[in-house]
Protein backbone atom coordinates (compact mmCIF):
# COMPACT_ATOMS: atom_id res chain seq x y z
CA UNK A 1 0.00 0.00 0.00
CA UNK A 2 1.42 3.34 -1.04
CA UNK A 3 1.12 5.86 1.76
CA UNK A 4 2.67 9.12 0.57
CA UNK A 5 4.60 11.15 -1.96
CA UNK A 6 8.13 11.65 -0.67
CA UNK A 7 10.15 13.07 -3.56
CA UNK A 8 9.07 14.75 -6.76
CA UNK A 9 11.40 16.12 -9.42
CA UNK A 10 11.31 19.46 -11.13
CA UNK A 11 13.76 19.88 -14.00
CA UNK A 12 15.57 23.20 -13.82
CA UNK A 13 18.03 25.01 -16.06
CA UNK A 14 20.32 26.20 -13.26
CA UNK A 15 20.39 24.87 -9.71
CA UNK A 16 21.80 28.03 -8.09
CA UNK A 17 19.17 30.24 -9.63
CA UNK A 18 16.42 27.69 -8.92
CA UNK A 19 17.53 27.49 -5.30
CA UNK A 20 17.28 31.27 -4.99
CA UNK A 21 13.84 31.23 -6.61
CA UNK A 22 12.33 28.43 -4.53
CA UNK A 23 13.87 29.60 -1.23
CA UNK A 24 13.93 33.39 -1.42
CA UNK A 25 10.88 33.99 -3.59
CA UNK A 26 8.53 31.09 -2.88
CA UNK A 27 9.68 30.77 0.74
CA UNK A 28 10.54 27.05 0.67
CA UNK A 29 13.25 25.55 2.86
CA UNK A 30 16.32 23.68 1.71
CA UNK A 31 15.85 20.06 2.80
CA UNK A 32 19.09 18.52 1.53
CA UNK A 33 22.00 20.01 -0.32
CA UNK A 34 24.61 17.32 -0.91
CA UNK A 35 27.63 17.73 -3.17
CA UNK A 36 27.80 15.09 -5.92
CA UNK A 37 31.03 15.97 -7.61
CA UNK A 38 32.00 18.88 -9.80
CA UNK A 39 29.02 21.00 -10.82
CA UNK A 40 26.48 18.59 -9.40
CA UNK A 41 24.33 18.77 -6.30
CA UNK A 42 21.53 16.73 -4.87
CA UNK A 43 19.32 19.68 -4.01
CA UNK A 44 15.85 19.34 -2.53
CA UNK A 45 13.45 21.92 -1.07
CA UNK A 46 10.25 21.59 0.94
CA UNK A 47 7.17 23.82 1.21
CA UNK A 48 6.78 25.37 4.71
CA UNK A 49 3.96 23.09 5.83
CA UNK A 50 5.31 19.91 4.22
CA UNK A 51 8.79 19.48 5.70
CA UNK A 52 8.96 15.82 4.62
CA UNK A 53 8.03 16.33 0.97
CA UNK A 54 11.20 16.87 -1.03
CA UNK A 55 10.98 18.72 -4.32
CA UNK A 56 14.13 17.69 -6.15
CA UNK A 57 15.59 20.51 -8.21
CA UNK A 58 17.17 18.43 -10.97
CA UNK A 59 19.59 20.07 -13.32
CA UNK A 60 19.28 19.05 -16.96
CA UNK A 61 22.78 18.04 -17.85
CA UNK A 62 24.27 15.69 -20.33
CA UNK A 63 25.22 12.49 -18.55
CA UNK A 64 23.77 9.14 -17.60
CA UNK A 65 20.22 10.46 -17.43
CA UNK A 66 20.20 12.59 -20.58
CA UNK A 67 22.06 12.00 -23.80
CA UNK A 68 23.43 15.21 -25.31
CA UNK A 69 20.56 15.64 -27.78
CA UNK A 70 17.93 14.85 -25.15
CA UNK A 71 19.41 17.33 -22.69
CA UNK A 72 19.27 20.06 -25.32
CA UNK A 73 15.67 19.26 -26.23
CA UNK A 74 14.66 19.08 -22.60
CA UNK A 75 16.19 22.47 -21.84
CA UNK A 76 14.32 24.02 -24.75
CA UNK A 77 11.03 22.50 -23.66
CA UNK A 78 11.44 23.66 -20.07
CA UNK A 79 12.40 27.15 -21.23
CA UNK A 80 9.35 27.34 -23.47
CA UNK A 81 6.99 26.52 -20.62
CA UNK A 82 5.99 23.05 -21.77
CA UNK A 83 5.72 21.56 -18.30
CA UNK A 84 3.25 22.27 -15.56
CA UNK A 85 4.60 20.49 -12.51
CA UNK A 86 1.87 20.85 -9.95
CA UNK A 87 -0.55 22.85 -7.86
CA UNK A 88 0.55 24.76 -4.78
CA UNK A 89 -1.86 25.90 -2.12
CA UNK A 90 -1.92 29.05 -0.01
CA UNK A 91 -4.24 30.41 2.66
CA UNK A 92 -4.90 33.68 0.89
CA UNK A 93 -4.38 33.90 -2.85
CA UNK A 94 -4.58 37.70 -3.24
CA UNK A 95 -2.00 38.30 -0.52
CA UNK A 96 0.31 35.59 -1.86
CA UNK A 97 -0.11 36.90 -5.40
CA UNK A 98 0.77 40.46 -4.33
CA UNK A 99 3.78 39.24 -2.37
CA UNK A 100 5.18 37.02 -5.13
CA UNK A 101 4.59 39.75 -7.70
CA UNK A 102 6.46 42.21 -5.48
CA UNK A 103 9.34 39.72 -5.44
CA UNK A 104 9.40 39.57 -9.23
CA UNK A 105 7.63 36.25 -9.83
CA UNK A 106 6.04 36.13 -13.30
CA UNK A 107 2.34 35.28 -13.38
CA UNK A 108 0.76 33.93 -16.55
CA UNK A 109 -2.73 34.12 -15.07
CA UNK A 110 -3.97 36.57 -12.46
CA UNK A 111 -6.10 35.34 -9.55
CA UNK A 112 -9.33 34.14 -11.12
CA UNK A 113 -12.41 32.51 -9.66
CA UNK A 114 -12.76 29.20 -11.51
CA UNK A 115 -15.44 26.64 -10.86
CA UNK A 116 -12.84 24.38 -9.24
CA UNK A 117 -10.86 26.94 -7.25
CA UNK A 118 -9.64 30.52 -6.86
CA UNK A 119 -6.53 30.17 -8.94
CA UNK A 120 -3.50 31.91 -10.44
CA UNK A 121 -0.64 30.53 -12.58
CA UNK A 122 3.01 31.45 -12.26
CA UNK A 123 6.34 30.37 -13.74
CA UNK A 124 9.53 29.44 -11.95
CA UNK A 125 12.86 30.89 -13.05
CA UNK A 126 13.38 28.06 -15.57
CA UNK A 127 9.98 28.29 -17.26
CA UNK A 128 8.09 25.52 -15.46
CA UNK A 129 4.60 26.65 -14.56
CA UNK A 130 2.57 25.98 -11.45
CA UNK A 131 -0.98 26.56 -10.42
CA UNK A 132 -1.52 28.36 -7.13
CA UNK A 133 -4.88 27.94 -5.46
CA UNK A 134 -6.47 29.22 -2.30
CA UNK A 135 -7.30 26.76 0.46
CA UNK A 136 -11.01 26.04 0.34
CA UNK A 137 -11.97 26.81 3.90
CA UNK A 138 -10.39 30.25 4.11
CA UNK B 1 -35.78 60.73 -9.53
CA UNK B 2 -32.15 61.44 -10.28
CA UNK B 3 -31.35 60.89 -6.65
CA UNK B 4 -33.03 57.49 -6.77
CA UNK B 5 -30.96 56.51 -9.77
CA UNK B 6 -27.71 57.58 -8.14
CA UNK B 7 -28.63 55.74 -5.00
CA UNK B 8 -29.44 52.58 -6.94
CA UNK B 9 -26.16 52.83 -8.78
CA UNK B 10 -24.21 53.29 -5.56
CA UNK B 11 -25.94 50.30 -4.02
CA UNK B 12 -25.05 48.28 -7.09
CA UNK B 13 -21.43 49.29 -6.68
CA UNK B 14 -21.45 48.25 -3.06
CA UNK B 15 -22.86 44.84 -4.00
CA UNK B 16 -20.25 44.53 -6.73
CA UNK B 17 -17.45 45.34 -4.31
CA UNK B 18 -18.64 42.71 -1.91
CA UNK B 19 -18.32 40.06 -4.55
CA UNK B 20 -15.30 41.34 -6.38
CA UNK B 21 -12.02 40.29 -4.76
CA UNK B 22 -10.12 43.09 -6.49
CA UNK B 23 -11.98 45.74 -4.54
CA UNK B 24 -9.64 44.73 -1.73
CA UNK B 25 -6.49 45.07 -3.76
CA UNK B 26 -5.41 48.33 -2.12
CA UNK B 27 -5.85 46.92 1.38
CA UNK B 28 -4.11 43.71 0.40
CA UNK B 29 -1.14 45.61 -0.95
CA UNK B 30 -0.82 47.54 2.32
CA UNK B 31 -0.90 44.36 4.38
CA UNK B 32 1.54 42.56 2.09
CA UNK B 33 3.88 45.59 2.22
CA UNK B 34 3.76 45.48 6.01
CA UNK B 35 4.57 41.77 5.96
CA UNK B 36 7.47 42.32 3.56
CA UNK B 37 8.65 45.19 5.77
CA UNK B 38 8.86 42.78 8.71
CA UNK B 39 10.60 40.16 6.52
CA UNK B 40 13.24 42.73 5.62
CA UNK B 41 13.72 44.59 8.89
CA UNK B 42 13.13 41.84 11.46
CA UNK B 43 16.59 42.35 12.97
CA UNK B 44 15.97 46.01 13.81
CA UNK B 45 14.13 47.33 16.79
CA UNK B 46 10.70 47.48 15.18
CA UNK B 47 7.91 49.54 16.58
CA UNK B 48 4.94 47.67 15.21
CA UNK B 49 2.53 50.18 16.71
CA UNK B 50 3.39 52.43 13.82
CA UNK B 51 3.23 49.82 11.14
CA UNK B 52 -0.33 50.76 10.22
CA UNK B 53 0.54 54.43 10.67
CA UNK B 54 0.52 55.76 7.15
CA UNK B 55 -2.33 53.56 6.00
CA UNK B 56 -5.65 55.20 5.31
CA UNK B 57 -7.46 52.76 7.49
CA UNK B 58 -7.61 52.24 11.19
CA UNK B 59 -5.10 50.31 13.22
CA UNK B 60 -7.85 48.01 14.37
CA UNK B 61 -8.88 47.20 10.83
CA UNK B 62 -5.27 46.72 9.83
CA UNK B 63 -4.58 44.26 12.64
CA UNK B 64 -7.75 42.35 11.91
CA UNK B 65 -6.87 41.96 8.23
CA UNK B 66 -3.25 41.07 8.95
CA UNK B 67 -4.39 38.35 11.29
CA UNK B 68 -6.96 37.08 8.83
CA UNK B 69 -4.34 36.73 6.10
CA UNK B 70 -1.34 35.46 8.07
CA UNK B 71 -3.11 33.85 11.05
CA UNK B 72 -0.83 35.83 13.37
CA UNK B 73 -0.70 39.37 14.71
CA UNK B 74 2.17 41.47 13.27
CA UNK B 75 4.04 41.00 16.55
CA UNK B 76 3.57 37.22 16.55
CA UNK B 77 4.62 37.18 12.92
CA UNK B 78 7.79 39.17 13.70
CA UNK B 79 8.70 36.66 16.41
CA UNK B 80 8.10 33.76 14.04
CA UNK B 81 10.34 35.35 11.38
CA UNK B 82 13.10 35.92 13.94
CA UNK B 83 12.98 32.32 15.11
CA UNK B 84 12.93 30.98 11.54
CA UNK B 85 15.93 33.12 10.68
CA UNK B 86 17.65 31.93 13.84
CA UNK B 87 17.13 28.31 12.76
CA UNK B 88 18.66 29.11 9.40
CA UNK B 89 21.69 30.83 10.94
CA UNK B 90 22.24 28.04 13.48
CA UNK B 91 22.09 25.66 10.51
CA UNK B 92 24.95 27.68 9.03
CA UNK B 93 27.05 27.07 12.11
CA UNK B 94 26.73 30.46 13.82
CA UNK B 95 26.97 30.55 17.62
CA UNK B 96 23.87 30.92 19.78
CA UNK B 97 24.98 34.30 21.13
CA UNK B 98 25.73 35.65 17.69
CA UNK B 99 22.41 34.42 16.30
CA UNK B 100 20.44 35.89 19.20
CA UNK B 101 21.59 39.43 18.43
CA UNK B 102 21.66 38.97 14.65
CA UNK B 103 17.94 38.24 14.55
CA UNK B 104 17.01 41.16 16.81
CA UNK B 105 16.64 39.76 20.31
CA UNK B 106 18.05 41.76 23.17
CA UNK B 107 18.73 39.01 25.66
CA UNK B 108 19.91 35.42 25.35
CA UNK B 109 17.45 34.18 27.93
CA UNK B 110 14.39 35.56 26.14
CA UNK B 111 15.75 34.26 22.83
CA UNK B 112 16.44 30.78 24.20
CA UNK B 113 13.09 30.61 25.96
CA UNK B 114 11.11 31.62 22.88
CA UNK B 115 13.16 29.35 20.63
CA UNK B 116 12.56 26.36 22.86
CA UNK B 117 8.84 27.09 23.09
CA UNK B 118 8.39 27.43 19.31
CA UNK B 119 10.90 24.89 17.98
CA UNK B 120 10.85 22.31 20.76
CA UNK B 121 14.60 22.20 21.40
CA UNK B 122 17.01 24.74 22.82
CA UNK B 123 19.11 26.77 20.34
CA UNK B 124 22.32 25.01 21.43
CA UNK B 125 20.78 21.54 20.97
CA UNK B 126 19.45 22.61 17.57
CA UNK B 127 22.90 23.89 16.56
CA UNK B 128 24.50 20.58 17.51
CA UNK B 129 21.85 18.59 15.66
CA UNK B 130 22.34 20.65 12.49
CA UNK B 131 26.13 20.27 12.68
CA UNK B 132 25.71 16.50 12.88
CA UNK B 133 23.35 16.38 9.90
CA UNK B 134 25.72 18.54 7.84
CA UNK B 135 28.70 16.36 8.68
CA UNK B 136 26.69 13.27 7.72
CA UNK B 137 25.64 14.77 4.36
CA UNK B 138 29.27 15.50 3.53
CA UNK B 139 30.50 12.12 4.69
CA UNK B 140 27.90 9.90 3.04
CA UNK B 141 25.92 12.03 0.58
CA UNK B 142 24.32 8.99 -1.07
CA UNK B 143 22.44 8.20 2.13
CA UNK B 144 20.30 11.22 1.30
CA UNK B 145 19.60 10.34 -2.32
CA UNK B 146 17.02 7.71 -3.30
CA UNK B 147 18.76 4.79 -4.97
CA UNK B 148 17.02 5.13 -8.34
CA UNK B 149 18.21 8.72 -8.83
CA UNK B 150 21.75 7.91 -7.80
CA UNK B 151 21.81 5.01 -10.25
CA UNK B 152 20.44 7.07 -13.13
CA UNK B 153 23.02 9.74 -12.56
CA UNK B 154 25.84 7.25 -12.35
CA UNK B 155 26.68 8.35 -8.82
CA UNK B 156 26.66 4.82 -7.49
CA UNK B 157 29.40 3.47 -9.72
CA UNK B 158 32.11 5.62 -8.26
CA UNK B 159 32.67 6.14 -4.62
CA UNK B 160 34.86 9.11 -5.39
CA UNK B 161 32.57 11.76 -6.88
CA UNK B 162 35.45 13.75 -8.26
CA UNK B 163 35.70 11.16 -11.00
CA UNK B 164 32.13 11.43 -12.21
CA UNK B 165 32.25 13.12 -15.62
CA UNK B 166 30.04 16.17 -16.08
Amino acid sequence: MITKLKHVSVFVLNQDSACDFYVNKLGFKIHTDAPMGPGQRWLTVSPPEQPYLEIVLMSIKEGMMFKKEAAMQMREMVKNGTFGFGVFECNDLLATYEELKAKGVVFIKEPTKEFYAFEALFKDDSGNWFSLTQKESS
Amino acid sequence: MVFQEVKAKLLDNVKFMDKEPYSNVYLYRRIVQAKLFIDKNFADHLDLDNIAGEAFFSKYHFLRLFKKIYHKTPYQYLTAVRIEKAMELLGNNKSVTEVCFLVGFESISSFSGLFKRLVGTSPSAYLLQQQQIKAQVLKTPLRFVPNCFAENYGWKQKSNFEEVPE
